[in-house]
């Protein structure tokens, strides 16, 4: 069984993101990147089915900039077998990545693809579902156990009631939650061993994927800066802050 | 509390700006540490410095090793540390493919070691005892030697341990008493006590594999009497599984300032008819052998001295962001964080100035190291030895004199709460105190520089050097702007003095050797700051390169910045340490002894 894990290269996530002066997005000058944190749980999930003897191949792919190579690499390094890189400089937003990430599939042929539920620099969490619904495959989201046997995947999804269990016959899309697993440090002899795994580089004219942004931004601002509370005298001015000012009661 | 997160953007930019990582990737061996693969090396060491080897740093010390029934307890959580630092193939880094290390150049170990060390210090003396036992093995032992103890020791399955001190002999090692008989079977059996042996005993591996001096019956006194020998804690059968346990026991361990969680051994050997070893080498050729490591090991505490100095400056610029005390001097409406004060601002510029000229000359000369090793031409190979061996007791001594000093000003920053155990800047400053003292006191380091470093060869390396900083110093006149004058005229004082102490010694040497010794530890300071300045300046030409080619980074701003700093502060001390060095030795030795 093959195993595609989609990867996204993100701001660092110790790295305080900054708003660019004019508004237009988040300043990258010079700042760490690394793997979306939610991806690297899913590449640690997809090694651990490959040592488990469930997984053949595992497959990592990233799209975007020429240096997403070295997100690959990470991934390769954590044990995934070959890397592909769709290279692109447009700005890709999360239709794009789908399709790309699906003209991917058709080709790979994968029976599982795992991804991260979102990204930690847009938190769109829609790639996974994009993804399922253009290949026409069942889905299960916010994974935090994945069970695969007898061609079917059975995954235990984080719901806001508690936990729900899913069965899908596969091929299938998971996305994952942070609770799936803790990714192992990379060894060694892997760092070293993953220069040296295969990585094709694709464009999005050889997939046949039109990866044209549809949405435009408008502005990114930061948050607004929390202002001083003030002491309230008793229960009954509280209240009717509550109801009048705040109006949350 | 304690977070250590690896410096890496300072760390590439040495690697490949000063160290010159592409050339040392050239050099046979060295193929695959392109500066691609090593990038990632470092951000994945990184993550295991500060994620499982930091966190243990506090109770490492707050528990400390502990001893019991002639065996050591690690604190809670270390052997676990050990076997994924060894299940993840950091132990073999810098060891030889033939063995199943990753043969990686010393100048990417320097790298990864420093943060092993920034991390936890107490765990980190344990691989570094390992591989200098290893490396004695793989350059001196026997075939069989090398079959049954490498790999294991290579892969970090079983530790090393280097047992050379004596009650009485120290710094002085010919004052070894220490016995090796011949059983008659190609064996010996080893009697005699050792002290200070670091991880001589632990719970974190299978097998210790001791490397003990001792004398045989007819060797010579002194130091042409020593002989080396490798001694198993368990036996090791021909299948390479565990037989006996050998007469080889740590009979208590040391109650230290600092570095609680590294075991610091009595080792007592044959008090129960003797333990078994084998000869390494020749007879009596074992001080020959020691000395061959010594480079590398006066190398690893020099980091050290590095490593720890970065620790306390992290932990004192995230204090002093964070602790609001008093208005500006300059008047404010409300306190501020004491970072804003002038004095705080000037002690963190010393911890970070001195911090990044440490890292630059510790990498440069692994990188110096490397080539030596490796490079195809045999002159290129002797200068940079001779470099390597001049700059040693410089990385050693300064930088480890220059970490207390960090350590130093770190607590300071925290003002009382430095001096409270919770606040954990006190266990930098604690644990840094016996990096000036093993492998070689600052005395020793600064002896070896003046005399058989210097004064023996001429001063011939260190014209050499001479001539390096000033071609350094010429590039920089060719810049322009008040950063690049001051740095200029700092360093051009800095050669002058260097210079002057140089030529002192040279001629004065042989002559008045008490006179010129008295001022040893002075010359090894003014070498540390004046090539610590060599090195500081460089990194200001290749920033100030970066900005002339339009790269916006802030991060080349802040090493002019910080090179200036440097200059300023550091180098000005360059003529007061000439003058001492010059004038200073007959008031040093003036007093009659009678009268201390």
């Amino acid at each position: 069984m093959k195993v595609l894990v989609p990867v996204k290269r993100v701001m660092d996530y110790n790295v305080k993101a900054r708003v660019k002066s004019d508004g237009s997005g988040i300043d990258l000058a010079n700042v760490k990147m690394s793997m979306n944190p939610f991806d690297e749980i899913a590449v640690e999930e997809a090694v651990r089915l490959k040592e488990a003897g469930v997984a053949t191949e595992v497959i990592a792919v990233s799209c975007g900039l020429a240096n997403c190579q070295e997100t690959l690499r990470t991934a390769m390094a954590i044990g995934a077998d070959r890397a592909i890189l769709v290279d692109t400089d447009v700005e890709l937003q999360p239709l794009a990545v789908a399709k790309l990430l699906k003209a991917v599939a058709d080709k790979e042929a994968p029976q599982l693809i795992i991804l991260g539920k979102q990204a930690i620099d847009d938190d769109a969490n829609q790639t996974g579902q994009m993804l399922a619904a253009l290949l026409g495959w069942p889905q299960a989201t916010f994974a935090s156990k994945v069970v695969v046997a007898d061609g079917k995947a059975t995954v235990t999804r984080e719901v806001d009631g508690g936990l729900e269990t899913l069965a899908l016959s596969l091929p299938a899309v998971v996305t994952t939650d942070l609770r799936l697993n803790e990714p192992r440090y990379a060894t060694l002899p892997n760092i070293m061993k993953a220069k040296k795994k295969p990585m094709d580089t694709l464009k999005p004219a050889d997939l046949g994927v039109d990866v044209a942004p549809r949405l435009a931004t408008v502005k990114v601002s930061e948050p607004p800066k929390r202002s001083a509370g003030i002491k309230v005298a008793d229960v009954a001015q509280l209240i009717a802050k509550l109801k009048n000012e705040a109006k949350v009661i | 509390m304690s977070n250590y997160s690896a410096p890496l953007k300072d760390m590439q930019f040495v690697l490949n700006e000063l160290a010159g990582l592409d050339k040392v990737a050239q050099l046979p061996g060295y193929e695959e540490a392109t500066a691609d693969v090593v990038e990632a090396i470092l951000d994945e060491a990184g993550k295991f410095a500060g994620g499982v080897l930091a966190p243990l740093n506090r109770i490492g010390d707050q528990v400390g090793a502990k001893w019991k029934d002639k065996a050591v307890t690690m604190p809670a959580g270390f052997g676990e540390a050990y076997q994924q630092f060894v299940d993840n193939g950091w132990n073999s880094l810098g060891c030889n493919p033939e063995h199943g290390g990753q043969g990686l150049p010393k100048v990417v170990a320097a790298a990864v070691q420093e943060m092993w060390k920034s991390a936890n210090m107490a765990f980190s003396l344990c691989p570094l005892l390992t591989l200098g036992a290893t490396e004695a093995l793989e350059l001196c032992g026997s075939p069989e030697q090398k079959h049954m103890y490498l790999p294991k020791m290579v892969s970090g399955e079983w530790t090393g341990t280097m047992n050379l001190t004596e009650p009485q002999a120290g710094s002085d090692l010919a004052a070894i008493r220490s016995r090796a008989v011949p059983v008659g079977d190609g064996t010996y059996k080893i009697f005699g006590n050792k002290i200070f042996i670091t991880y001589g005993d632990h719970d974190m591996t299978a097998n210790s594999i001791h490397l003990v001096l001792a004398r045989t019956p007819d060797a010579p006194e002194g130091v042409k009497g020593i002989s080396l020998f490798v001694v198993p804690k368990f036996m090791v059968k021909a299948d390479g599984s565990l037989g006996e346990r050998n007469d080889a026991y740590c009979v208590s361990i040391e109650h230290k300032l600092g570095i609680h969680a590294s075991p610091t051994c009595v080792m007592a050997f044959g008090d129960n008819g003797g333990a078994i070893g084998t000869l390494v080498g020749k007879e009596n050729e074992g001080l020959k052998y020691m000395f061959v490591m010594m480079n590398a090991a006066r190398f690893s505490v020099g980091l050290e001295g590095l490593a720890i100095g970065e620790r306390a400056y992290q932990k004192a610029v995230a204090y002093a962001r964070d602790r609001v005390q008093c208005r500006a001097i300059e008047g404010s409406p409300a306190p501020v964080a004491i970072i804003q004060h002038p004095d705080i601002r000037r002690m963190l510029m010393e911890m970070r100035s001195r911090v990044e000229a440490m890292r630059a000359l510790a990498y440069t000369v692994a990188a110096a190291h490397d080539t030596a090793a490796r490079h195809p031409d045999a002159a290129e190979r002797a200068k940079n030895q001779a470099f390597v061996d001049l700059m040693i007791p410089v990385v050693k001594g300064w930088s480890t004199e220059t970490g207390n000093e960090l350590a130093y000003l770190g607590v300071q920053v925290h003002g009382g709460m430095g001096f409270i155990e919770e606040t954990g800047a006190a266990q930098y400053l604690r644990d840094a105190r016996i990096t000036t003292i093993y492998e070689g006191t600052t005395g020793i380091q600064a002896n070896d520089l003046i005399g058989r470093k210097t004064a023996r060869e001429g001063g011939s390396t260190l014209k050499a050097v001479i001539a390096l900083l000033q071609q350094t110093q010429a590039a920089v006149a060719q810049q322009t702007g008040a950063e690049f004058a001051a740095i200029g005229k700092a360093l051009a004082t800095g050669i002058e003095a260097v210079s002057r102490a140089g030529h002192y010694i040279v001629a004065n040497f042989g002559s008045d050797v008490r006179g010129v010794s008295a001022g040893a530890v002075p010359f090894l300071r003014l070498m540390g700051i004046v090539c610590g300045g060599w090195m500081m300046a460089r990194a200001a030409l290749v920033a100030q390169a970066k900005i002339a080619t339009g790269d916006p980074d802030p991060f080349f701003a802040a090493k002019i910045t910080t090179a200036r700093y440097f200059a300023d502060h550091a180098l000005a001390a360059a003529p007061g340490l000439a003058q001492e060095i010059v004038e200073g030795g007959a008031s040093t030795l003036a007093l009659p002894e009678i009268m201390f």
